[in-house]
């Protein structure tokens, strides 16, 4: 699905990623962790295609394409979708036509018919059920005063509305009470079956027990530390980013 | 004195026009008015056009109006007819209207069907030759020209326009639409349209004011339009400018409002090459309200100054007021909204909004707000943005699968949209809506989409 190597950015003539190597299979979920600034978000939106950063070296492979190549837009087409960490507010775009316009942007790519008004509306509603979501808010334009939470289950909405084949989730869980938290994973795994594929973005573990990872990486500094099993979030979360700062330190030192 | 010196100024042809219409007027006008035109060309004159460097000015230069020899414009209709109206945007006839051609009256196209006969829509021409007194209370009696040369030239030139007359307790369903058109194609002319809108106490009308270049050529229009609320009167007014692109507009809209009235104003401007729209409300009685508000969308070379003054002269007024403009290429704009509280004009609540949208490196704009506030229980706020199109934003849509140019037209018909929505008749704002669809790049994709 999607084939990562020697990925290096820049931002700001800064280097944030040094070296990413990643490898996400069809159906897998891999979760990466890491502390602040170890480049989290950078990896995310660099596979959703923000043009801001500076990719210096590395290539992305995403089904067999150059994924560096394609516009943001032409992503989405192909099947990725990036849940923000800190979602837009986009002030006069009312929800439902901004999911609409995106839905049949979709569509359109795949050589299906553009959804009519009638079963949009019955799809959103089935939706927002499954995420406990105030119907009112989809009237509402995108993101604009909604809490925090709304916000974030406002991603997961989109989400399972145009399900991609490849989703990211940037620190979705951070600032979610545990319902909510609850209510978001019930969402991811809805989704999940063998075709599709998750990268979940966190600094915490707590996701991970809803949302059960085939593999977890520890990002620090830019490069992936240390790769393993869904038992590696919880040694993180037991020992603490620390731990990996001076085992770092250590391998530098020897 | 009119053939004194002033070639600098740029002032002489209009001098030889007033001369030219006091001797076609003769013995057709009211003493009255013939004392305050002489007032006002003499006021022209000695003011000459407005420069750079008076503070009003600042940043509108108004050299080429002056530099260009515009002749009188004279009645028009170059095979004009009804139907070709109905095309116009703007121009829609579902409604009364009075149509001007090059300032004049038309009666063949006009169509006062649907209105009530205790409410007057006139050709202002008429009435000043056959009830001038009527008028004699107001016309002029609000626009002040002691400072502004270019009311002043209107008011020595006043010909034709529109009078409204709507008496107390009448509510008049029904917008009424002023329809101004230019034919102008080869010959550069000039027209000074003048209305009248006298809403009695206790009534309620709107009034949509459309100002349409039927072809690409150079004019001048520099209108006045006097609207005098009565206690508790209600009145809506939409200035819609789609002028020519080579056309200069200079309009100025007075307004006075007496106890308890409410007046909502609103300036779309599309067109023209120059435009200055003035805007100055007086709230002269206590309990009075008003809710001014404007959209300017503009590219090329287009200049676009809108200048709000609103006084705040008895206590217990509220007013607001919300431009909004989208600049693009090289077009350039001015915003500057003044905000006065008299004396004594105590729990003054005032909220003005300024948001600039610059679409282009080269596009500009210069935006002030200014309080003078000589009250001390006042609640006035004011906010002035000047940005591009959000780049997080940009790419959110884009992150969903909607490409570039839609989501650029879908952010700058959001941006629009908030002050659109402001319009409280609907023939209007759909008609607004269509220019906008019409003007973004992907606008049919963004009205599919919404």
């Amino acid at each position: 699905m999607l084939e990562i190597k020697n990925l290096h950015v820049k931002a700001d003539g800064k280097e944030i990623l040094r070296g990413i190597d990643l490898k996400v299979n069809a159906g897998e979920v891999h979760s990466i962790m890491g502390p602040n600034g170890s480049g989290k978000s950078t990896l995310a939106q660099v596979i959703a295609g923000r043009e801001s950063y500076e990719i210096t070296d590395g290539e992305v492979i995403y089904q067999g394409k150059d994924l560096l190549e394609m516009a943001p837009e032409d992503r989405a087409r192909q099947g990725i979708f990036l849940a923000f960490q800190y979602p837009v507010e986009i002030p006069g775009v009312s929800n439902t036509y901004f999911l609409k316009a995106a839905l049949n942007a979709l569509r359109k790519e795949r050589g299906e018919e553009e959804v009519d008004a009638m079963d949009f509306l019955a799809l959103i509603k089935e939706k927002m059920k499954l995420l406990g979501m105030d119907e009112t808010l989809i009237s509402r334009p995108v993101n604009e005063g909604f809490s925090g939470g709304e916000k974030k289950r406002n991603e997961i909405f989109q989400m399972v509305v145009l399900e991609p084949k490849l989703a990211i989730l940037d620190e979705t869980d951070s600032g979610l009470d545990i319902d909510a938290l609850k209510i978001v994973a019930a969402g991811v795994n809805s989704l999940r079956s063998p075709e599709r594929s998750f990268i979940v973005v966190t600094h915490y573990q707590r996701m991970l027990n809803y949302i059960v990872p085939d593999a977890v990486h520890v990002l620090y500094e830019g490069r992936i530390v240390k790769s393993g099993g869904k038992e590696l979030a919880l040694e993180l979360e037991e020992k603490g980013y620390t731990w990996l700062e001076d085992k770092t330190a250590a391998a530098v030192n020897s | 004195m009119i053939e004194a010196t002033q070639t600098k100024k740029g002032t002489d042809p209009y001098l030889s026009s007033f001369a030219q219409l006091q001797k076609e007027l003769e013995g057709k006008q009211p003493p009255w008015l013939q004392q305050i035109r002489k007032a006002a060309i003499s006021r022209f004159s000695d003011l000459g056009f407005p420069t750079s460097r008076q503070e009003e000015w600042k940043y509108t230069e108004v050299a080429p109006i002056r530099r260009t020899l515009f002749r009188p414009a004279a009645y028009e209709t170059n095979g004009l007819t009804t139907e070709r109206l109905t095309g116009l945007t703007f121009g829609n006839l579902q409604c009364p209207r009075l149509v001007f051609l090059n300032g004049h009256y038309s009666a063949e196209l006009s169509s006062l069907k649907g209105l009530p006969e205790t409410v007057q829509v006139k050709s202002l021409a008429e009435v000043l030759e056959q009830n001038p007194d009527l008028v004699k209370p107001h016309l002029t009696q609000h626009a002040q020209y002691e400072d502004h040369p270019f009311v002043a030239l209107n008011t020595a030139l006043i010909q034709d326009g529109a009078l409204v007359h709507v008496s107390k307790g009448e509510v008049i369903q029904e917008p009424i639409h002023l329809l101004f058109l230019s034919t102008a194609a080869e010959e550069v002319v000039a027209v000074h349209p003048r209305n009248l809108i006298l809403v009695d106490s206790n009534s309620q009308v709107t009034i949509v004011e459309s100002y349409i270049g039927l072809h690409k050529g150079v004019y001048f229009t520099n209108s006045v339009t006097e609207i005098v609320v009565a206690e508790n009167a209600v009145v809506d007014h939409y200035k819609l400018h789609q002028e020519s692109r080579k056309a200069f507009h200079i309009d100025t809209l007075q307004v006075h409002q007496d106890r308890s009235s409410s007046v909502r104003t609103f300036n779309a401007t599309l067109g023209g090459e120059l435009t200055r729209n003035e805007v100055n409300v007086v709230l002269d009685g206590e309990g009075a309200e008003c809710n001014l508000n404007g959209l300017y969308l503009i590219s090329g070379t287009q200049h676009v100054d809108n200048h709000t003054r609103l006084e705040h002269a008895k206590p217990h007024c509220d007013s607001r007021e919300m431009y909004k403009g989208i600049l693009d290429e090289k077009a350039t704009g001015v915003f500057h909204g003044r905000i006065v509280v008299r004396p004594g004009a105590q729990k003054t609540d005032s909220k003005q909004t300024n948001n600039n949208l610059l679409l282009s490196d080269d596009a500009l704009i210069n935006t002030k707000p200014q309080l003078e506030i000589y009250a001390n229980d006042v609640k006035c706020t004011h906010g002035a943005t000047i940005g591009q199109l959000d780049p997080e934003a940009l790419f959110y849509l884009r992150t969903r699968g909607i490409d570039r140019t839609t989501a650029r037209s879908l952010l700058i018909y959001a941006f629009a949209s908030q002050v659109v929505n402001r319009i409280k008749v609907d023939l209007v704002r759909t008609e607004l809506d269509d220019y906008l669809f019409s003007w973004l790049p992907a606008g049919h994709l963004v009205r599919e989409a919404i």
